[in-house]
């Protein structure tokens, strides 16, 4: 493999890195609160679906993105509903509300376009396009890194600038703030945050909201950036391999990173079966590449690269008073 | 809080739930400008309305038992299956495999052994995230979830590469030979008169009931079933009555596989008759709402199969004769899931409430208000 291919296998892998590390903080904030969120990919779907409709409706990506988001954040809520509010089973509801986006996005896309459930395919101011990093054509220039910057780190969409400054920040909210304390501590044992006179409730709320809003960056960036439309199913999966992602990442926002980009890497590399060949010396099926990144996240979750630590208190309702 | 009676928890929490279900499908249909009485109608007229609509519904509802029973099983081990999907994808591998192997001289031969097979593979494909389970602690909702997708794959390969016979196109094998087919309900003799038609519902359904009941015996009449039981309720309480963890998740999670897989006995080798790509169509996934509907019992499996086998082949109608969507049986499976299985504690709150008030009330009354 030379290093121009390896440059646009990396250059993939960082376009489909991103909803998975989008997805990765959203539940690394919900998990962190104690919620266990399975419902990322219906979320995602949910964002997906309703980005590309109304931005293939009012051309606007913008308008678009804030659709996504509230339709995320309308599952969110759901979820928040019957997990905090009535203390249901966190994962049963995070599946079911899987099935219900995996239904109602079809029905909605094929209502509003009669396209077999698609959207149209978007074009122009109704997708996000191509941001260029200052200096590009002087930094091209320079060998081994130059043309890294240009052809990997430039030319993405926004969305996924927004996905990497989100790393830091996640740590600096987390580890740095007074709400990322109590963030932290509800996770781990409610209790204590409740006799600190904070409430647990509307803690888990918020927690769950911003998992809300980021699926819903992660759905719109599926559709209208890294796709142009959305179809049915798009999301393949990403929510659960954004979980596995989560775990392998032990909860913590920069090893998040790393994670979803040895993933998106797979991902990359099951598009480019000769690639695989040309370093294997074997060919390799398409399907086994297909299922390469779910055989990953499955030995990834077999802890062969050490135990995971999840919060104490995930999963589990919180009873103030017996 | 209050305790509900027990006829109310049983039977009055899933009506409600499904009541909401409904309710909000309604919702979602008056959304989409559809009529959702006509939509009824349409579906209870082909679902229901001939003995042709009956023979589609149990065939579903056959396939749905399976898969209900599966996760009934592993539920009671604390077990949250969810590559029912899966599972019966291999399954119907294993199936093929036995149906094209040798040449059955008659079905009664070819279906036992069948079983067998559907049964192996769906365990099988269930073996490796329980062992990762027990021994590794991953999470089994999402290993069962990558499996699933793991099992797609395979299959794609499976079919395009090694059964596809020479020259044919489509990814399928080739056809069963004719002493595998298995009997519909138009071909036994006395369900032939009610069966005037062509219909896919067969023999599987015997299979199915005998499953349910078979279920019941080992959950509630044997050791293992009661070591099941405890270790779900209690994992720390039924190891310190010596029961193994280990053990326990794998036999739990094997029967589940073994059960999954079953139900490709019924689509694979009743109805197609060779194996197609994405032959269990969801059914793994029906498997879940039918499991929650039932209350984890194979009396309400039973009927919330049904019920499911009513919203398939009602679902399947809708798409041919009016403009709604398909996709719609998959968001009231949702709904089902949502709210029997997360929001029941909503309605439990919501029933608590309303037999108090009724009750403070009517001793009341009896006594001339006091």
């Amino acid at each position: 493999m030379d290093y121009a291919t390896f440059l646009q296998i990396f250059d993939t892998a960082l376009r489909f890195a991103t909803p998975l590390l989008l997805a990765c903080l959203a539940g690394l904030y919900s998990e962190r609160a104690g919620i266990f969120d399975i419902g990322l990919e219906g979320k995602m779907l949910m964002a997906a679906m309703a980005s590309a409709a109304v931005a293939a409706l009012t051309g606007s990506v913008w308008i678009g993105l804030l659709a996504g988001i509230v339709g995320s954040l309308v599952f969110a809520a759901v979820h928040g509903l019957a997990s905090i509010t009535f203390r249901g089973n966190q994962l049963i509801s995070g599946v079911a509300l899987n099935f219900v986006a995996a239904g109602i996005t079809v029905l909605v896309a094929q209502t509003l376009f009669q396209q077999g459930g698609r959207t149209p395919p978007l074009s122009g101011a109704a997708r996000f396009q191509p941001v260029h990093l200052p200096f590009v054509e002087a930094i091209r220039e320079v060998p081994v890194i130059g043309p890294f910057y240009a052809d990997v780190l430039s030319g993405h969409t926004i969305l996924v600038y927004v996905a990497l400054a989100l790393v830091p920040a996640t740590w600096w909210l987390l580890y740095r703030t007074r709400f990322g304390l109590r963030l932290r501590a509800v996770g781990e044992n409610p209790a204590s945050v409740d006799t600190a006179g904070v409430s647990v409730i509307r803690l888990r709320f918020t927690a769950v909201a911003i998992t809300g809003l980021l699926c819903g960056l992660a759905g719109a960036y599926m559709s209208t950036g890294l796709q142009a439309g959305f179809g049915r199913e798009m999301t393949a999966g990403r929510g659960y391999i954004a979980l596995a992602a989560l775990i392998f990442a032990n909860w913590k926002p920069w090893a998040a990173l790393w994670a979803t980009l040895l993933f998106g890497f797979f991902q990359a590399l099951a598009l480019r079966p000769d690639v695989v060949q040309a370093v294997l010396r074997f060919p390799v099926p398409v399907p086994v590449l297909d299922a390469l990144p779910y055989v990953l996240t499955v030995i990834v979750l077999a802890g062969l690269i050490g135990k995971p630590s999840p919060p104490r208190a995930g999963g589990e309702p919180y009873v103030k008073e017996r | 809080m209050d305790k509900l009676p027990r006829w109310a928890d049983l039977a009055l929490v899933p009506l409600i739930s499904l009541l909401l279900a409904a309710a909000v499908s309604a919702v979602v249909l008056l959304a989409i400008g559809q009529s959702p009485s006509q939509a009824l109608w349409v579906m209870v007229e082909g679902a229901l309305l001939s003995p042709y609509g009956w023979g589609y519904t149990l065939y579903y509802a056959t396939s749905f038992m399976f898969t209900g029973l599966a996760v009934v099983v592993a539920f009671h081990g604390g077990l949250f299956n969810i590559g029912g999907e899966g599972q019966a994808q291999l399954g119907g591998l294993g199936v093929a495999l036995v149906c094209l192997s040798l040449p059955w001289p008659h079905w009664t031969l070819a279906l036992p052994a069948a079983i067998l097979g559907a049964a192996l593979f769906g365990a099988a494909w269930a073996a490796i995230p329980a062992w990762l389970q027990a021994r590794r602690g991953s999470h089994i909702v999402i290993t069962t979830i990558m499996f699933n997708y793991i099992a797609a794959a395979l299959m794609i390969y499976v079919l395009v590469e090694v059964l596809k016979p020479a020259g044919q196109m489509d990814p399928a094998s080739a056809r069963f030979p004719p002493g595998t087919n298995l009997p519909t309900l138009h071909e036994i003799p006395g369900l032939s008169l009610i069966f005037t038609k062509q219909v896919p519902a067969n023999v599987s359904l015997f299979v199915a009931l005998a499953a349910c009941f078979g279920v019941w015996v080992l959950m509630w009449r044997t050791r293992l079933g009661y070591e099941i039981r405890a270790f779900g309720k209690q994992p720390a309480a039924a190891r310190y009555a010596g029961i193994s963890a280990f053990k326990v998740t794998m036999i739990a999670m094997l029967i589940s596989g073994a059960l999954s897989g079953m139900m490709a006995i019924n689509n694979v080798m009743g109805e197609s008759e060779r194996l197609l790509q994405n032959a269990s169509e969801g059914a793994g996934f029906i498997g879940i709402a039918v499991a929650l509907m039932g209350r984890n019992h194979p009396v309400g499996v039973f009927l919330a199969a049904l019920l499911f086998g009513f919203l398939y082949q009602g679902g399947a109608e809708l798409g041919l004769w009016t403009s709604i969507p398909i996709e719609l049986r998959t968001v009231v499976q949702g709904l089902v899931i949502l709210f029997t299985g997360a929001l029941d504690q909503m309605v439990r709150m919501l029933l608590v409430r309303l037999i108090r008030t009724s009750r403070s009330r009517t001793p009341a009354q009896a006594q001339g208000g006091m």
